[in-house]
């Protein structure tokens, strides 16, 4: 193997587990997208509230990670609880566009009160998660892969394969899956749309702790979490704003994508085009399949 | 849903109430005050790098109202103004403070990017605008920059400060030649203040310099280490500030990159930047122009009159005095109350104005007895400023982080940045904004 | 009882066409007017100057740009930041090569570099629709901003890629750099405004704004009836960028003085800037100057209360003022999910039967 080649391996590598941990913030906003027809702008900030949570309540009430794993899990519950029942019912049948407003509206909500709670220092977040290259491959292959980023691939499928088991096997899964293909027709079988809310904003609140812990190991706990969002941004676009699926294929594309061009092309050019390489891959995807990538063909009628 | 006559009131009179609120409270206490604006950020992403420092400004202060009744008998009142690191909030900061009382006497943001706003500001007020190690370098050149001071280094100095590191630890300039140097920067006016520099010396000394910059937040530097990795440079400067610090730290761990060939600037050597990294940040280094630690009369005396009284701004702060950003603080503070002394003396008033502050500035002279004075002996070099040379005397210092004991140490003497390489970089850059702006450099005989 | 349309009658079409039909709106709008030219211009320093007025009439300015693209055409916009961002260097580089070129010109041309510009990254908008359309105006945010940093043309070659607006005059009046009195800024970013008002108001009742309306309601059927899709949006996507550039110029030349690409024109610029039109109300010229009031004032207004009113310290006040802004947000759309101009127009029709309800 070749230097170059195992150097062009390794960003690809890279990029595949870069975009796994963009996959996993992306995951969230399809969730509550999908069942709800929010794009939910407080996606970002709910996984720094609960990163932190998760940190804060360690560090406050002493409590260990395992302990305190379960306690920001409530928490998030509670959130989702709470946003169903100060927002979300009140805005019933509203254009999607004032439903993304409100969401924003609840980002500053979080944004504020997350730092009240806890501080806005950094807050180590060490739960033994192992961190740095894996020796075996950089000693036995010489290519430099994250173990951190390893773990997250690791619990990114986990996570998939929960929720497909979720969405597909039990009551609840083919309720949201009603409520997602039609909300009236849902509500006229009798399912509780306000319990499905709730269900669905707490396990994008629980996608959004995973999230958050996983970049949270990487850079500590601070404000600039709720900005990895941004990085999201692409990923949905790409995959759809509905497909679970797109949304860890776009995060793959949009990672592979980005490290290439910026490692090969970077230095062309002054370098730090990966952010907007990542929207114009999009871009080009798009013109293609204007529904993204796995997104449901639209079809309009007069 | 329905509107009622009660909801249009209180619309009502929450508009008017609104309208009376956007009025600037003039802050007027009893008696006469020295107005020194704090535009600080202790909220967003920045907020680890500001609190430090804030509290550092403020709690200086704190300690010369406690501890000897102000400055000669006049209490100074710090005003705290929350920019978030924002340009804006920071013009808004600006407008609202300039004229408390009988009007600020000096500013000092913190943040390249309000420096760049409030240049033309200031110099328009006469207030002056104190920048410690960062802002614009070539703001050094007094003749155009009236009213902006950047003691006691700037980002220019602190290159050729790590590159005269680097040439000691190689064992000579000679030794330069063909090495590799990346620069791993926020991209922003902040993080690209150093390029020109480097590539003067990049040119002058023959070693390669590879430049690596990075987006704001700053998350995600998969792609810029996987470069590092690639060319293996000898070494790695890094002008990072926020998040950014932390994950380059851990990333260059996580290539085995040697962490005693990583030079970052002193924005990038707080202890927050290296904390969260854990053990991966041992023998981290940074150039520095404090001295770290807590060890110092003054220290002492902030824990028993400002703490101590409970008279901080953020009590919960204590246990965390002596932080590298934290004496910068205290650096900046002791500056101004030293430039406002002189103003009071040499203009015999209680009541300076910004120009008079300006001109003792001009003439502001800190020797090493007068910081043992001060209780800060050995804390920093010694300041002398004057109109055209508007830094100084420079002492810069190489700092690295012990992941065990949790701490910096100093492990190079106070050395001297290349005046030779930079001087002609800042004539060029302060002509070419006097060009722009015309501007004629006044005349300083 | 003082609001009340009864006994004004029209007798020919141009009364019955006149922007502001009611006589008491037209008193109203006039004593506003009033008050904005002749009243505030002498009471205005500094701080107000600064910090109030001057963001207050560039952001209302950039919302209605804004506006007439998602609120008016129903194409999704990411990307103002940038768009202001093509305005903001444009007037610097005008006002850099051409030292004798009056900044009015100025302010017109970058507005037309950056409808130009606008136009370009509107093209997709032909194949993608909805909320997929914030790619391509997010690839203009990020590309855009990317090139103005690196490119070193764009700042005429400084240092550190910070460009500095230096002093011009429009009609021999100083309205840029620090030197310039606030008053003529303050008139200078006045005249703009409201004659950006006046047409924008004007274009969006006339044909071109039906068509933008037909095709935001839905675009399949706006174009069977002879819409032509490329026409019209693209058009918006101009006059859009044309308000939104001037704005720029604005900001940067006459507000902000100096600008460093990353920061100014970062992406939450742009997110504000859509709070903003969504806050105020889409599809409404009033609701930009409401909703840039709101975003811009309520800070303002809460940490003055905060920390000079009830003496806390500024990392509190900002806190709670976030979450407070948050509530407000949540609350306003829970009230009256249609911004705040809707607001308004419901309070006109109380008052018509006010005090007489039913």
């Amino acid at each position: 193997m070749s230097v170059e080649f195992g150097f062009f391996l390794e960003t690809v590598i890279s990029g595949l587990m870069a975009g796994v941990m963009y996959a996993l913030v992306a995951l969230g906003f399809v969730l509550i997208f999908k069942a709800s027809g929010i794009f939910n702008f407080a996606q970002g900030v709910m996984c720094l509230f609960a990163a932190l949570t998760f940190v804060g309540v360690q560090e406050k009430f002493g409590l260990p990670a395992w302990l305190a794993l379960p306690a920001a899990v409530g928490v998030m519950i509670l959130l989702a609880w709470l946003i169903e029942r100060l927002v979300l019912r009140h805005l019933v049948n509203q254009d999607p566009i004032i439903l993304f407003m409100a969401t924003i509206g609840l980002a500053y909500v979080l944004e504020g009160l997350g730092d009240l709670m806890w501080g806005s220092d950094v807050k180590l977040l060490d739960i033994g998660l192992p961190q740095g290259a894996s020796d075996y491959m950089l000693d036995n292959f010489n290519l430099y892969v994250e173990k951190l980023e390893v773990v997250a691939a690791v619990i990114a499928s986990i996570l998939v394969a929960a929720l497909a088991v979720f969405f597909q096997k039990t009551r609840v899964g083919r309720a949201l899956r009603a409520v997602a293909d039609d909300h009236q027709a849902a509500l006229s079988v009798g399912i509780s749309l306000n319990t499905i809310w709730v269900i669905v904003w707490s396990v994008a609140g629980i996608v959004a702790l995973v999230a958050g812990i996983m970049w949270g190991s990487k850079s500590g706990v601070q404000f600039s979490l709720s900005l990895i969002a941004l990085k999201a941004l692409p990923v949905l676009i790409l995959g759809g704003f509905t497909s679970i699926p797109g949304a860890i294929v776009g995060g793959l594309i949009i990672g592979v994508g980005e490290k290439v061009a910026e490692v090969y092309m970077g230095p062309f050019v002054g370098g730090a085009v990966e952010n907007w390489f990542a929207y114009m891959l999009a871009l080009a995807f798009l013109l293609v399949r204007p529904q993204g990538l796995f997104g449901e063909k639209i079809i309009e009628r007069v | 849903m329905k509107f009622t006559k009660a909801k249009f009131l209180t619309g009502m009179a929450s508009g008017l109430l609104a309208a009376t609120l956007l009025a600037p409270v003039a802050a007027v206490a009893d008696g006469h005050e020295l107005i020194l604006p704090s535009l600080d950020y202790r909220t967003g992403p920045y907020a680890p790098g500001g609190i430090p420092y804030a509290n550092g400004y403020a709690d200086y202060f704190a300690l010369l109202n406690e501890r000897d009744g102000g400055i000669n008998g006049v209490k100074a009142k710090v005003v705290p103004c929350e920019t978030g690191y924002n340009t804006k909030k920071g013009v808004e900061c600006y407008e609202k403070t300039k004229n408390i009382g009988s009007g600020a006497l000096a500013y000092m943001p913190l943040s390249t990017g309000i420096t760049y706003q409030l240049i033309p500001k200031v110099t328009a007020d006469k207030i002056p605008l104190v920048t410690i190690g960062y802002g614009r370098t070539s703001a050094r050149n007094g003749q155009v920059f009236e009213y902006v001071f950047n003691p006691p280094a700037t980002y220019w100095d602190g290159a050729t400060v790590a590159i005269k590191h680097v040439i000691d630890s190689e064992g000579g300039a000679d030794k330069l030649k063909g090495k590799k140097i990346a620069l791993v920067y926020h991209n922003s006016a902040y993080g690209k203040e150093p390029i020109r520099t480097l590539q003067a010396l990049s040119e002058k000394m023959g070693f390669e310099l590879t430049l690596l910059p990075v987006d704001h937040p700053g998350q995600e530097q998969k792609a810029t280490w996987l470069q590092v990795r690639r060319n293996r440079p000898d070494w790695v400067f890094m002008w990072g500030w926020g998040v950014m610090n932390q994950v380059a730290i851990k990333e260059a761990a996580s290539i085995r990159f040697p962490m005693e060939k990583f030079v970052g600037v002193w924005w990038s050597g707080g202890e927050n930047d290296v904390l969260p990294a854990g053990k991966d940040a041992h023998g981290y280094k940074s150039v520095v122009f404090t001295a770290v630690g807590d060890g110092f009369q003054t220290h002492e005396d902030i824990k028993a009159y400002v703490y101590g009284k409970g008279k901080a701004v953020d009590a919960s702060f204590e246990e965390r005095i002596g932080e590298t950003h934290y004496n910068r603080g205290i650096y900046a503070g002791a500056l101004v109350a030293e430039a406002i002394r002189k103003a009071m003396a040499d203009n015999d008033t209680k009541k300076p104005t910004g120009v008079m502050v300006k001109d003792a500035f001009e003439g502001l002279e800190i020797s090493d007895e007068r910081w043992a004075e001060l209780g800060l002996a050995n804390f920093t070099g010694a300041v002398k400023l004057s109109c055209a040379d508007h830094r100084g005397p420079s002492k810069i210092a190489v700092q690295q982080w012990d992941a065990e004991a949790k701490q910096w140490s100093i492990i190079s003497d106070f050395v001297e940045p290349m005046d030779d390489v930079t001087t002609p970089l800042i004539k060029a850059d302060s002509e070419a904004y006097a060009k722009e702006n015309n501007i004629t450099p006044r005349d300083c005989k | 009882m003082f609001y009340r349309e009864t006994g004004q009658f029209k007798t020919n079409y141009s009364d019955d066409r006149a922007i502001f039909p009611i006589a008491q709106d037209r008193y109203g709008i006039m004593i506003l007017l009033a008050i904005a030219f002749f009243v505030i211009p002498f009471t205005v320093d500094d701080y107000w100057g600064n910090a109030i007025f001057l963001p207050l009439l560039i952001y209302a300015l950039i919302a209605m740009g804004l506006n007439v693209l998602v609120g008016y055409c129903g194409q999704i916009s990411l990307g103002t930041a940038a768009f202001m961002a093509v305005g903001s260097y444009a007037s610097f580089k005008l006002m850099t090569s051409f030292p004798g070129l009056d900044f009015s010109i100025v302010v017109l041309m970058s507005g037309l570099i950056t409808a130009v510009v606008g136009s370009l990254f509107g093209l997709p908008s032909l194949r993608i629709k909805g909320f997929y359309l914030a790619v391509a105006t997010l690839a203009a945010q990020f590309f855009i901003i990317w090139l103005v940093n690196k490119v070193e043309w764009f700042y005429n070659y400084s240092a550190t890629g910070q460009i500095n607006a230096p002093e011009r005059t429009a009609l021999m009046f100083p309205v840029t750099g620090p030197n310039a009195p606030i008053l003529y800024k303050y008139f200078f970013c006045l005249i703009i405004v409201v004659l950006a008002a006046l047409v924008t108001k004007n274009i969006v009742r006339g044909r071109i704004g039906r068509q933008w309306m037909a095709i935001r309601d839905m675009d399949i059927a706006a174009e069977l009836i002879g819409v032509r899709p490329l026409t019209t949006k693209l058009s918006a996507f101009a006059v859009s960028s044309f308000l939104i550039g001037m704005g720029g110029a604005l900001y940067f030349g006459v507000w902000l003085g100096a600008a460093e690409p990353t920061e100014a024109f970062g992406i939450d610029q742009s997110f504000l800037i859509l709070f903003m039109i969504i806050v105020g109300g889409l599809g409404t010229i009033l609701g930009s100057f409401l909703g840039a009031a709101f975003l811009w004032l309520f800070p303002i207004a809460f940490k003055n209360f905060m920390v000079d009113g009830l003496g806390l310290s500024t990392a509190m006040s900002e806190h709670l003022q976030i979450i407070l802004m948050g509530g407000l947000i949540i609350f306003f759309l829970i009230v009256e999910p249609h911004g705040l101009a809707r607001l308004w127009q419901i309070t006109k029709e109380k008052l018509r039967i006010w005090p007489f309800p039913h």
